[in-house]
């Protein structure tokens, strides 16, 4: 990857309709390395999510067109929360199969063009219409319904595992882990004061997101990211090609994809699929994945760190941007990719080893900077324009890596020291399709 | 014939002026003006239940049709259609679920989407059957958050009047 760029996600963008904020994106990116003009990128790889948002089938092509790319190739991309993920991807694998020398990603999302409500049920339609959507049309049920399992499973069958009274136990358990995940939206809302492309930056108190409107029990509305209008693009190329562009390219070394079942309801109860540094004793007695934890996003992991050369996520990645549509799945996610055991999620939050160091979070977190997941403020502070999420994170962890950060936000705080690897986990609908990328420093 | 429609400054009082006109004008902070319009869509679908529909049937006579696994070594129970096996993708039979369950997981739900907001707030549950190797969604009726619990037990009720929905069964406190 040798640079990117990304439109500030706004709830909306009346003046500037997709492809002319694709356009901006991409203008960024360009002017970013002159060296590259647009006549020697070969082709394109375009995603957006829904054509419900857009009412306007093939809205890749009028990118594609807007840009001056036609007659090059290009493919559109979706696959619900991860489409930016994929095309992400998508974009690696036509470079690194020989296939394009310069592929340009570009993706984004208008949701603002109907209310919230109607939003929400758009991005419900990506969930089973015969036997999901009739019940609710609401996603934010769905992670609702997997979090209290998460809670059971490993809160009130751990930490609270003694005490007797089965209805007080979930009642503490519950309590437990919804204070625990508001730790990662004061987190996430607060890493986004320093970063001038987020949506809903802002200083927040365990309180504030306990104490603001319950959406769906047990999760509040600061514990959700919104739906936003954005676009965000990244150009990869090959590494002959790279050197004449930058002296600070970023290597992707691994790729993976997981998927699950679309219902719910069908995940399996079987066997964990083992992280190099886990045991099969580690979890004897635990039905796997049921509905409390994302099986694709582990597939994901596995196959990501696989193919990076990646034993033990904590030592070898400096950092994570991943999806956290909501609180609750950024801890789930934490246990898929390894970074703590299944069921030590809460007390890694609580240690801080996902939160950076020397930014005041208004409490204790002993272990911060062990490993910052989500140093831009993830979708719940950046927003969720989803066909350009997926992307978003790349560039994020794109200018992280070459020590830009400075740069591009014009505030230096978010910048790690010297970070050499880093991950993007793009994820969609219940967990039913996840992608992970590996990205590493290209140069000393 | 109005030249032009009315201009506003929040986009707020754009949709608002939309509901009523449909044509408004937004001008963002930079002072570009852009012309909103009112587009809307509707369309009834032609949509085949196709090798569900024997699950929606039963709805309708106040049977939970799961599937089975045909193959003997296989023999996986599902609480859900699905006319061929998850596991060893070999055809499936129906069979009656029992009509009563535990709660696997549940939610309170203070919101939807558009359709449903007016039916909040409303309870959602993964139901776990004895013997069955997965769970159902559905709704539960007759109880509010402070009585769910993960373990609960709960039973089925029918609408006599089935719409051939999922919303044709739901769930209710047991006893
Ligand atoms: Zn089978």
């Amino acid at each position: 990857m040798v640079t990117g760029g990304v439109t500030k996600f706004a709830k909306a963008h009346p003046s500037m309709d997709f492809r002319l904020m694709v356009k901006r994106a991409y203008d960024y990116a360009l002017k970013d390395i002159p060296e590259l003009t647009a006549d020697r990128i070969d082709g394109t790889r375009i995603s957006y999510f829904s054509d419900h948002f857009t009412r306007q089938l093939k809205a890749a092509s009028m990118v594609q067109d807007y840009l001056g790319m036609n007659p090059k190739g290009s493919i559109r991309l979706e696959w619900g929360g991860a489409t930016g993920g994929e095309c992400f991807q998508a974009a690696y694998e036509a470079v690194a199969s020989g296939r394009m020398d310069i592929c340009l990603a570009a993706g984004f999302e208008t949701m603002s063009r109907v209310a919230t409500w109607k939003g929400n049920e758009f991005i419900a339609l990506a969930s089973d219409t015969n036997f999901d959507f009739p019940l609710g049309g609401f996603y934010t049920g769905y992670y609702a319904l997997m979090v209290v399992r998460h809670i059971y499973e490993y809160l009130r069958l751990g930490k609270f595992a003694d005490v007797k009274d089965e209805r007080e136990a979930q009642r503490l358990a519950i309590e437990e882990g919804c204070r625990v995940m508001s730790l990662v939206s004061v987190k996430n809302h607060l890493n986004a004061l320093h970063n001038p492309y987020a949506q809903y930056p802002k200083r927040l108190t365990v309180e504030d997101v306990l104490n603001s409107e319950m959406i769906s029990y047990p999760l509040t509305r600061e514990q959700i990211c919104t739906m936003s209008d954005g676009a965000a693009v990244a150009v990869m190329c090959s590494e002959e090609r790279a050197k004449e562009f930058t002296d600070r390219p970023i290597r992707v070394i691994g790729v993976g994809t997981g998927t699950d079942t679309m219902r719910l309801a069908d995940r399996p109860f079987g066997k964990v699929p083992l992280m190099p540094h886990e045991r099969a004793r580690d979890y004897e007695n635990l039905p796997y994945p049921g509905v409390h934890s994302f099986r694709a996003g582990r597939a994901a992991g596995l196959e990501a760190y696989r193919h990076a050369g990646i034993t033990n996520p904590n030592r070898d990645l400096d950092f994570i941007e991943l999806h956290d549509a909501y609180a609750s799945s950024e801890i789930q996610t934490y246990e898929d990719l390894g970074l703590c055991k299944y069921g030590e999620g809460y007390a890694f939050t609580e240690r801080g080893d996902p939160f950076l160091k020397g930014i005041d979070y208004g409490f204790p977190v002993p272990n911060a900077g062990a490993i910052p997941v989500n140093p831009s403020g993830g979708l719940i502070a950046c927003g969720h324009p989803v066909g350009a999420t997926g992307l978003m994170q790349g560039v994020f962890a794109f200018w992280q890596l070459q020590g830009t950060i400075a740069k591009h936000f014009g505030d230096p705080a978010l910048q790690l020291k010297n970070p050499k690897r880093g991950a993007i986990h793009s994820h969609a609908g219940t967990g039913s399709a996840v992608t992970v990328s590996i990205l590493e420093r290209g140069f000393r | 014939m109005r030249a032009r429609p009315p201009t506003f400054d929040k986009f707020r009082d754009v949709q608002a002026e939309l509901e009523r006109t449909g044509a408004a004008i937004f001008r963002d902070t930079d002072g570009v003006e852009s012309l909103v319009i009112k587009f809307p869509y509707q369309i009834n679908y032609i949509h085949s239940y196709a090798e569900d529909s024997p699950f929606f049937l039963g709805l309708a006579e106040g049977k939970l049709k799961g599937s089975k696994c045909r193959r003997v070594k296989c023999g996986f129970v599902f609480a859900t259609p699905r006319s061929h096996c998850m596991v060893c993708g070999s055809p499936t039979e129906w069979f009656d679920l029992p009509l009563t369950g535990r709660l696997h997981s549940w939610t309170t739900c203070h919101f939807g989407s558009e359709a449903f907001l007016k039916e909040t707030p409303y309870n959602l549950a993964l139901v776990e059957f004895a013997g069955v190797g997965s769970v159902l969604l559905a709704r539960l009726k007759d109880c509010v958050e402070s009585d769910l619990y993960v373990g609960m037990p709960v039973e089925a009720r029918f609408d006599p009047n089935p719409k051939y929905s999922i919303t044709d069964v739901w769930f209710v406190p047991s006893g």
